[in-house]
């Protein structure tokens, strides 16, 4: 095949799309769970790639924790006008009116309620296969994790329990009120998700490159000023040129100070940097080592 | 890191105390695939269990269960980057009860690395692990003689190693296996070659993986394409169109070219072949595209495309295959079971288990039944025609999943013979 030029970013693209594909021809009711952040803006492309001259066979959903960065959720109403494919939002404001979500601190991250809107929003629509946009190399729970990834009615993920995976050849089977989360770009990197946007030419919410940006310092974090993030009093507001390599909870999503304004810098600041994406951006996760692992329990992705 | 990378997908087979997870956790090293604040989380626990060094096993350590327990339960796969290819690890634990961990991460590997303790030398397990990769029909396997700094470094006993396996590999068809001395533990012959191994002239591992020819380990020769979804877009810029989409399994597909519909049999030609960024004059595996055809054929997921002029595939209702049972719930004869082959799924039943294979001996036995673990010779009978190769001719094409209706469980995986 060397003499066909099929590179390692080809290889990642043709399995995305089988995988999807699988979902879209065996799943009855599928649903592409889109954030507006960069890996659910491939996996955007990949499903173009998969399904185009016709429609995606599933909708795009967002569970919106409110806390997200306004230009995030601007690209995200975009890309969806731009490709002309249905989105549906479901907030965590709406549990927490009907009270399945009690939030007792308004500036503590949401990220642990997210799963009680994304199961009932699963029950709404009667989803039966969710395609989410997650990594095995973001961490140690998800290296783990299957591509096709069963859960039981209460959305619970269970580690010493999961099918065996074998070949291309996925089972994509449920009993009604189950479902399966599938991960597309489970065996793509951080790398390979910037090489791919910048091969794509792929447009991104503009703080994912580097710009001013008011923030403070806080345990060792750089955090975002902004209306659920005020300074404490002795806290210092300072202006950094910063870039976020996740766009999360804005109460937990640091920033990486950086000059790099192209997808190329990026891309070059990636292969050297010295932190995982998760440890140095997502303040949630360094809580405790198997932080990820009891979230997922729960029904997290 | 270049974008003209090739993608390459290794396993690691050895039993417990080999030190696979320290020499995964070498090669992300040496490799500078180790982020800072990975290393200072297994510094801290090698730290806390009053180790003296830093412990690079810890890093393949994923679920909590494990942490506690101090072993690998399940396949996790690693990823990591050197300028020539992009890894994805396998990494399977060497415990007895899980050969099903080892056949699942060896059903997509390019390549094993079976590991030896250069103490211990060939054991029951590296005839196991070496039986497994044969049989799932790895193209390329290495011997990686570890802990080589436990016997001094000796030219010798690793001679002896690799006079032994040679002779037990040859008649499982693993003519030429790359034989390397190392230390995961000091990083002899992993990433850099070290100076205790001096008479050894192969490459190191590494430089073996950056390098092992890997473009012919898909058939290149016999088209086979699964039609996986069918495209009517139903707008009114393509009223008409109709496309298969799939992705090509082996071989290669050019426009005009002759194709057969199975099980049909029905023939056509290819008129266009679309992706997202145009159409194509020729197409090969593994790339996904969609084709158009010169006539109207009623076509469905579960067909497979060949041309006509390739290789044809067997086309029946009965077939043999060598199964590994999976899961916990022994498979019961009396009973249907689904099969998953391709994109088609068809209901069958067990007609007969003509042997069941000791991994460890070799030896062949007769059985009733199958338990989780056990792999053995069996014949089915499928509802429908299914249309196949060899497993040992196309790896796509020769291979099935088995699917208990009941609980929608993978309880199996097939190749058939």
């Amino acid at each position: 095949m060397s003499t066909h030029n099929f590179t390692h970013l080809d290889a990642l693209e043709s399995e995305s799309i089988h995988i999807m594909r699988e979902v879209a021809a065996e799943c009855k009711n599928p649903a592409l769970l889109f954030s507006g952040g960069k890996d659910s803006i491939v996996m955007l492309r990949l499903a173009e790639k998969a399904f185009r001259p016709a429609k995606f066979p599933f909708p795009l959903v967002h569970i919106d924790t409110e806390h997200n960065f306004p230009e995030v959720i601007a690209c995200r109403d975009k890309l969806a006008a731009d490709l002309g494919e249905r989105l549906i939002v479901r907030s965590l404001e709406d549990s927490i009116k009907r009270g399945t979500i009690v939030i007792k601190d308004e500036s503590k991250p949401r990220n642990p309620f997210q799963s009680v809107t994304l199961l009932e929003t699963i029950e709404e629509f009667g989803f039966d296969a969710c395609l989410g946009g997650a990594r095995r190399d973001e961490e140690k729970a998800r290296a783990k994790e299957r591509i096709f990834s069963f859960r039981d009615e209460f959305g619970q993920w269970d580690p010493k329990n999961q099918r065996p995976e074998l070949w291309d050849t996925y089972n994509t089977r449920v009993h009604p009120g189950e479902n399966i989360r599938v991960f597309p770009i489970s065996n793509w990197t951080e790398m390979d998700i910037w090489q791919y946007i910048g091969r794509e030419k792929l447009y991104i919410p503009p703080i994912y490159y580097a710009h001013e940006r008011e923030v403070i310092r806080r345990g060792g974090n750089v955090i975002p000023v902004s209306h659920l993030v005020q300074p404490k009093p002795g806290e210092k507001v300072e202006v950094a040129t910063v870039r976020f390599r996740t766009v999360g909870d804005m109460t937990c999503t640091a920033p990486v100070e950086s000059t790099a304004r192209t997808v190329e810098e990026i891309i070059e600041e990636t292969a050297t940097t010295r932190i995982t994406e998760r440890g140095a951006t997502r303040m949630d996760d360094q809580t405790s080592e198997a932080s990820m692992e009891l979230r997922k329990k729960e029904g997290y992705f | 890191m270049s974008t003209q990378t090739q993608l390459l997908r290794f396993i690691t087979a050895g039993s417990v105390d080999d030190g696979k997870s320290t020499l995964i956790g070498r090669l992300l090293h040496d490799s500078k695939s180790i982020f800072e604040d990975q290393f200072s989380a297994i510094s801290k626990t090698s730290e806390k269990r009053g180790m003296g060094a830093v412990d690079l096993s810890l890093l393949t350590d994923g679920l909590q269960a494990e942490r506690e327990q101090g072993i690998t339960i399940d396949v996790a796969y690693r990823y990591f980057a050197t300028p020539l290819r992009k890894y994805i690890i396998g990494d399977t634990p060497g415990h007895e009860q899980y050969t099903r961990n080892m056949v699942t991460a060896a059903s997509t590997a390019n390549l094993a690395i079976i590991l030896i303790d250069a103490r211990r030398g060939v054991l029951t397990q590296t005839r196991r692990h070496t039986y497994l990769a044969s049989l799932l029909g790895i193209p390329h396997i290495v011997l990686a003689v570890n802990k080589m700094d436990m016997v001094d470094y000796s030219q010798a006993r690793f001679d002896e190693i690799v006079a032994e396996y040679r002779k037990f590999a040859a008649p499982l068809g693993i003519d030429n296996p790359v034989c390397i001395p190392l230390s995961a533990l000091n990083g002899d012959m992993v990433v850099d070659r070290g100076d205790k191994l001096d008479w050894y002239t192969g490459p190191a591992l590494l430089e073996h993986l950056d390098t092992v020819e890997i473009d012919h380990d898909v058939n290149t020769t016999d088209f086979r394409f699964p039609v996986q979804w069918v495209c009517r877009p139903q707008t009114d810029e393509f009223h008409d169109f109709r496309g298969f989409a799939g992705r090509i399994e082996a071989g290669e597909i050019s426009v005009g070219d002759e194709i057969t519909i199975l099980p049909a049999g029905r023939t056509t030609q290819v008129k266009e072949i679309v992706t997202y960024d145009g159409k194509l004059q020729t197409a090969f595996a593994p790339q996904s595209v969609t084709l158009t055809l010169a006539d109207e054929i009623d076509i469905s997921r579960g067909d497979l495309f060949v041309r006509s002029a390739d290789l044809q595939p067997r086309v029946s209702k009965e077939f043999r295959a060598v199964l590994c049972w999976l899961s916990e719930t022994p498979l019961e004869k009396s009973r249907k079971y689904l099969v998953k082959h391709t994109t088609r799924v068809a209901k069958c039943l067990f007609s007969s288990i003509d042997h069941r294979v000791d991994v460890n001996t070799l030896e062949l036995h007769p059985a009733e039944n199958l338990k989780m673990n056990d792999i053995a010779q069996v014949q089915l009978k499928v509802q429908q025609p299914l249309v196949f190769d060899d497993y040992a001719t196309d790896r796509a094409t020769g291979s099935f999943i088995v699917i208990d209706e009941a609980t929608n469980n993978t309880v199996a995986a097939g190749m058939i013979i």
